[in-house]
């Protein structure tokens, strides 16, 4: 976007020195340390920065509005000439949701299922008192329409869980937009939103900033994305400014050590390599919950041994579903499943235990595939006694072993999963998985959870390991970049069938079938331009 | 289900009965009485068939809406003044109604009400003084309670009377003064639990991204709990609510002795005591099913809040 130089002069939010403190463990800890940070009307502030790294801290506080258990414990926040930090709440409550409005990360989570969307879109424009509630609901359907929402003159009727998931974050953007605020604070919206939808949901977002001046924060660890949303770029880090400067700028010529490793990330690459001594394969395979909702439809793939196969689609494409038979926890309605040239028993109950160990899987959500009342040594030793019957001393030993294979030191064997990063919880459970000596291992969306140092990190440790053991991966994913460094060959589904299956350099150039082509083009890139020329193309 | 549970609710009052010692024709007919006599008399009301038969007479007839005859009022000498028992229980269910009704008018909403101040002011003087209030109030029986109130509001300040002397001529207004301590009484018993769950319940949603949202558009506190929160509270705050009601229907049988008050519970007590077996069955069929008609009436309730179910896809 470019900058609009006649408002240039126009502060409307100046963070000067902001410090905030979070109190845990009967103490206050600093989140934020010195901050400052000056946006003009119209302009658009990037927030980048890992999990962790208090952007959305920051950006709760650019409204005077801190969580309970954090106080601002330094500093100003001049929103239009107003001290935020000085008036007392009942007055900045007049200013939220009318002249500063904020879009959360989850619309799914953050609008209430009991209430009508269109009743939460123009609640806060309603307490201005100007205009009627029919000029204000009819408003909302042209923002309705304009962020091209089907039926925009019906949808608001609808409570949220009528609505899909990107539906409802557009919503909430013309929520945040219907009084026409001076600033809006969006807060990861894309996040949880698939590549397709996202792109759309860029668009309507950038058009709408755009036509009404609006001057916004953008929150995100995308680096892609805030490369086509701001006009500015701030990094974060343990909750100080590592960088800021204009877009264009910080994507070309990086000055920090940091900024440069955070645009590194996504060059990792792998060299594909073609091996046909297949140790899994599931053929014609036809899938359903309750015999009634059919999920897969005459699947067949097949994942060579010590190669890398990922499976990509859009949420409710059927590629978690595939994992399900793979283990049998969804025995398929037609088709076969076959390991090592074997039939293998559909469904987990008919399989041995040897039959089991040879398949294991890694989660998304590493938090909650672990027990948070065992340590480490617990979560790693069982499999190792389940499957091999090890105990006492040579348990102790190749517990320390596995944890050495991922990196980790031994003292790590006596911690709980609490205390532990989100990075060392996947690899804990990578060391679970790899207790059991598997020859396949099925990582379902490993890396989405994590921030992307951590991701690269985690992706490396998986490709070593392969190198070293000769383990099979089956990756299912939704993130391409993820595909491009970690895959030989890829299958792309959509709507419960394979669209497209082959070698990863096959699959990645053209000619693409229509879904693989609109998937693929739809995964942002770093260069600015690049929403622009995609919009112009369309 | 409400059926089934009904039925095997039956099957335990009437195995129960069977349990107590002595029986209808022995109490009446006194220790003097000869076997042949007792015999007699147990044949005409029917007590020499095996249980099994008897059960299912009695709940066959039950079903057709017949209560059976009470027992008492037969006398030795063959004389029989007998009334059916629903004649018996009608007015006095009526009565008992009217107590625990009225009880529930006041009990729910001010449980809910304060509930909700709770949950605005958390942790504040006002919070902590409601919940040492009524947590005191359930952890006392309700006939200490009963007595308390009949010691401080009959007794040392006359302001109403100790006995709930009911009887049909009445004014509401002057049944309501001379129900007074039995009311307050039952209220004080079941406010605690409703209104520590509707605290409970809001609390619990106020950590909802969604309240994060509403709070962030300004939407001040007290609409926040009331338009926000509220809404998707229901489901556990009705389920308590249901469990209380029943609670007060099944209570009332203490507080209805210590007032001496003419509902179902005095009845029931009454009929335990002579052995009248019937007005016992019946008694205690009619507190099962309030018991599991408020609760199905609940989940009704629980399923029909939910906006997912009432608006589907």
């Amino acid at each position: 976007m470019t900058v609009n130089d006649s408002n240039h002069t126009d502060v409307i939010l100046r963070l000067e020195d902001i410090k905030i403190e979070g109190f845990s463990d009967e103490k206050w800890h600093p989140i934020i340390r010195g901050v400052d940070l000056t946006l003009r009307r119209g302009e658009v502030m990037g927030l980048v920065g890992e999990s962790g790294s208090g952007k959305t801290t920051l950006g709760l506080a650019s409204m005077g509005f801190t969580r309970a258990g954090c106080r601002l414990s330094a500093g100003t926040v001049i929103f239009d000439n107003m001290d935020l930090s000085a008036i007392p709440v009942p007055e900045r409550r007049k200013l939220w949701g009318t002249r500063i409005a904020y879009v959360a990360q989850s619309a799914a989570a953050s609008f209430n299922p009991a209430r009508r969307v269109i009743d939460q879109t123009i609640e806060a424009t309603l307490r201005r008192g100007s205009t009627n509630r029919q000029t204000i609901e009819q408003d909302a359907r042209v923002l309705f329409a304009s962020l091209q929402l089907p039926d925009p003159e019906n949808i608001g009727e609808r409570y949220p869980h009528q609505v899909s998931g990107g539906q409802l974050q557009r919503m909430m953007t013309a929520m945040a937009m219907s009084p026409r605020p001076d600033l809006i604070i969006f807060d990861e919206p894309t996040t949880a939103l698939d590549v397709t939808t996202q792109v759309e949901v860029l668009i309507a977002v950038r058009n709408l900033v755009e036509q009404h001046n609006t001057a916004a924060i953008y929150i995100t660890h995308d680096l892609a994305v805030v490369a086509q949303m701001a006009d500015l770029v701030m990094v974060l880090r343990y909750g100080k400014e590592v960088e800021q400067a204009e877009t264009r700028q910080i994507i070309k010529a990086p000055e920090e050590d940091y900024t440069k490793t955070l645009w590194s990330v996504r060059a990792l690459e792998k060299e594909q390599v073609r091996t046909e001594d297949i140790v899994l394969s599931i053929e014609n395979v036809d899938a359903a919950y309750n015999q009634t909702i059919k999920v897969l439809q005459d699947i067949s793939i097949s994942i060579p041994r010590g190669r890398t196969v990922s499976i990509v689609g859009e949420s409710g494409s059927g590629k978690s579903t595939v994992a399900r038979v793979i283990t049998g926890l969804l025995p398929p309605s037609t088709g076969r499943v076959r390991f090592n040239n074997d039939d293998l028993p559909t469904s987990t109950k008919l399989r041995s235990v040897d039959q089991k160990k040879r398949i294991q899987m890694i989660y998304q959500m590493a938090d909650t595939a672990m027990n948070p009342k065992q340590t480490v040594f617990e979560i790693i030793g069982r499999p190792l006694e389940f499957y091999h019957g090890m105990r006492g001393q040579q348990k102790r030993e190749r517990v320390q072993e596995l944890l050495n294979m991922i990196e980790l030191e031994d003292r790590f064997a006596n911690r709980f999963p609490s205390e532990l990063s989100g990075g060392q919880k996947q690899r804990i459970c990578i060391a679970r998985a790899l207790a059991a000596q598997p020859e396949l291992i099925i990582c379902d969306e490993v890396t989405s959870a994590l921030d992307q140092i951590v991701q690269e990190g985690i992706l490396r440790l998986l490709l070593n390991l392969q190198e070293t053991y000769n383990i099979t991966y089956l990756f299912i994913t939704h993130d391409i970049a993820v595909v491009k460094a970690i895959s030989d060959e890829i299958v792309v589904m959509y709507q419960g069938s394979v669209v497209e299956q082959g070698m990863k350099d096959d699959v990645l150039s053209p000619p693409h079938p229509d879904y693989t082509q609109l998937l693929l083009e739809s995964v942002p890139e770093m260069d600015p331009d690049w929403l622009t020329n995609l919009v112009k193309n369309k | 289900m409400g059926f089934v549970t009904l039925v095997v609710v039956s099957i335990i009052i009437f195995g129960v009965v069977e349990f107590l010692p002595g029986d209808f024709s022995q109490a009446i007919l006194g220790q003097s009485a000869t076997e042949e006599t007792v015999a007699a008399f147990r044949k005409e009301l029917g007590l020499d068939k095996p249980a099994h038969t008897r059960y299912f007479d009695w709940i066959g007839a039950m079903l057709q809406g017949d209560l059976g005859i009470s027992y008492s009022g037969r006398g030795a000498s063959g004389s029989d003044l007998s009334r059916p028992v629903i004649d018996l229980i009608a007015p006095r269910f009526w009565n008992t109604i009217f107590l625990a009704g009225v009880a529930a008018l006041i009990a729910v909403p001010l449980a809910l009400i304060l509930g909700i101040f709770a949950a605005l002011f958390r942790n504040s003087i006002f919070d902590r003084t409601v919940n040492v209030f009524s947590l005191s109030a359930i952890s006392f029986p309700e006939f200490f309670i009963s007595y308390l109130l009949i010691l401080l509001f009959a007794s040392i300040w006359p302001i109403f009377p100790s006995l709930a002397n009911v009887s049909d001529d009445m004014s509401l207004g002057e049944r309501l003064v001379v129900t007074a301590l039995p009311i307050v009484t039952l209220v004080l018993i079941t406010l605690a639990h409703m209104m520590r769950m509707t605290r409970a319940a809001i609390i619990n949603l106020m950590a909802s991204p969604y309240i994060e949202m509403a709070q962030l558009k300004g939407v001040s506190p007290t609409k926040i709990i009331v338009q926000h929160a509220l809404p998707n509270a229901w489901a556990p705050i009705v389920t308590v609510i249901a469990f209380n009601l029943a609670y007060l229907v099944v209570g009332v049988v203490v507080v209805e002795i210590v007032f001496i008050y003419p509902g179902v519970g005095q009845l029931m007590v009454d009929a335990v005591t002579t052995r009248d077996i019937p007005v016992v069955q019946a008694c205690a069929l009619v507190f099962a099913s309030a018991y599991i008609l408020l609760n199905l009436i609940a989940d009704i309730i629980s399923i029909v809040t939910n906006p997912r179910i009432l608006h589907p896809k």
